[in-house]
């Protein structure tokens, strides 16, 4: 990232706050990292696309897998590091929280309540960035087919993501690579 | 020293489910479960079936709540000791983001070099669409659940996540909020609790 430099605290400060709002897994992750990183300039919307995409080619939990990227393109590997740590914390400080106190949360009927509430809102935020991002991705009538393929494949058919992304980076390096060759 | 040997194997065992996990917290779940309750029966299966209701039910990566809470849970069962636990969760927490680092660091390296070359630029345009094909799919798996019988597929909606018509409604203003509202994801999650607690 040119221009100022982030400071270490600043990052780990904004990746608490979207740590502590992830509910469900990293998916849920993606618009709250889109409002508070655009919000700052920190990462540009061709970007997005990009971390999540190389973000689920690695193995490991997706939402510290994004945290490590986004952090290293603002400060390098200590920027990774103070992004997954930011990250991390709320949860891990909650959990050991309820481990220790609470064993009844889960039969806390106010918690189930308010889970009920927050539980829809959910998917409604996975696909506000789905949308926007489908806007800038899927540019030509065979962009939309490889989209359409991805969700039957994986929703109908129980693929499993990490196939179909090796599948699509072959085909699209071997495809980007040829007609590169053809136009010299 | 049988408790530092307990320590050690609760950090390999979480170190070799980060390496080994692809797609996300649920495909995690089951490889830890058969880790930690079939292969040592380090906790009993009611007692992670609690642990991942629990971590689905808090805030955070369910990958690193279920790792938090196993680790805490298994050092606490051997030795009585509440700072054991906290000495075992941040063991499994940090082990299961190891090799994540190693591998993303490497990625995020060749994608800052290459990122202007044509090739890599031909390949994520193949490789965007897709991910709006997964995300799709995310949001597709919380509402509706598939069950094949044969080679004929049968819908039914995901009751826990979909409990009656409300959550329809909640589904449509948190999507006109977000979308054309641009209002904070943050408070429209919090909005969503508070609406949880007024409706059910």
């Amino acid at each position: 990232m040119e221009g100022k430099k982030v400071s270490l605290l600043q990052i780990f400060g904004v990746f608490a706050k979207i740590g502590a709002f992830t509910i469900g897994g990293g998916y849920a992750m993606i618009p709250i990292i889109q409002r508070e990183m655009s919000k700052r300039g920190w990462i540009s919307d061709e970007e997005l696309p990009d971390i999540v995409a190389l973000s689920q080619s690695a193995p490991g939990v997706m939402a510290v897998n994004i945290s490590i990227f986004a952090g290293y393109r603002l400060r390098g590997v200590a920027g990774s590091i103070a992004a997954t740590l930011g990250s991390v914390t709320p949860s891990f400080l909650i959990i050991l929280a309820i481990a220790a106190f609470f064993s009844a949360f889960r039969d806390n009927p106010l918690v189930e309540r308010a889970f009920r509430g927050i539980r829809p809102v959910v998917v409604a935020l996975i696909l506000v960035p789905m949308v926007n991002m489908a806007k800038k991705a899927c540019t030509t009538w065979w962009k939309w087919l490889l989209a359409a393929a991805a969700l039957v494949l994986v929703a109908l058919l129980n693929v499993s993501p990490i196939y179909i992304l090796l599948v699509v980076i072959v085909l699209g390096f071997s495809v980007s690579y040829y007609s590169g060759k053809w136009k010299r | 020293m049988e408790t530092l040997s307990l320590i050690l194997q609760l950090a390999w065992t979480f170190f070799l489910v980060g390496a080994f996990t692809f797609g996300g917290g649920y495909a995690m779940l089951s490889l830890i479960q058969t880790q930690v309750v079939v292969a040592h029966q380090w906790l009993s299966e009611s007692a992670f079936t609690d642990i991942v209701a629990i971590s689905q039910m808090t805030p955070g990566p369910i990958g690193i709540n279920t790792a938090t809470y196993v680790g805490y849970s298994v050092l606490y069962e051997a030795t009585g000791l509440q700072w054991m636990g906290v000495v075992g969760s941040a063991a499994a927490t940090l082990a299961l983001m190891l090799p994540s680092f190693i591998i993303v660091l490497a990625i995020v390296h060749f994608y800052t070099k290459f990122k202007d070359s044509s090739l890599f630029e031909g390949t994520m345009g193949w490789l965007r669409p897709t991910v709006v094909g997964l995300i799709a799919a995310a949001a597709v798996i919380l509402v509706v659940r598939v069950a094949w019988a044969g080679c004929v597929p049968a819908f039914s909606v995901v009751r826990e996540n979909f409990v009656d018509w409300k959550s329809w409604l909640l589904l449509g203003a948190a999507f006109a909020a977000c979308y054309w509202g641009k209002i904070n994801p943050i408070l429209i999650i919090l909005a969503g609790a508070v609406l949880g607690l007024l409706l059910y």
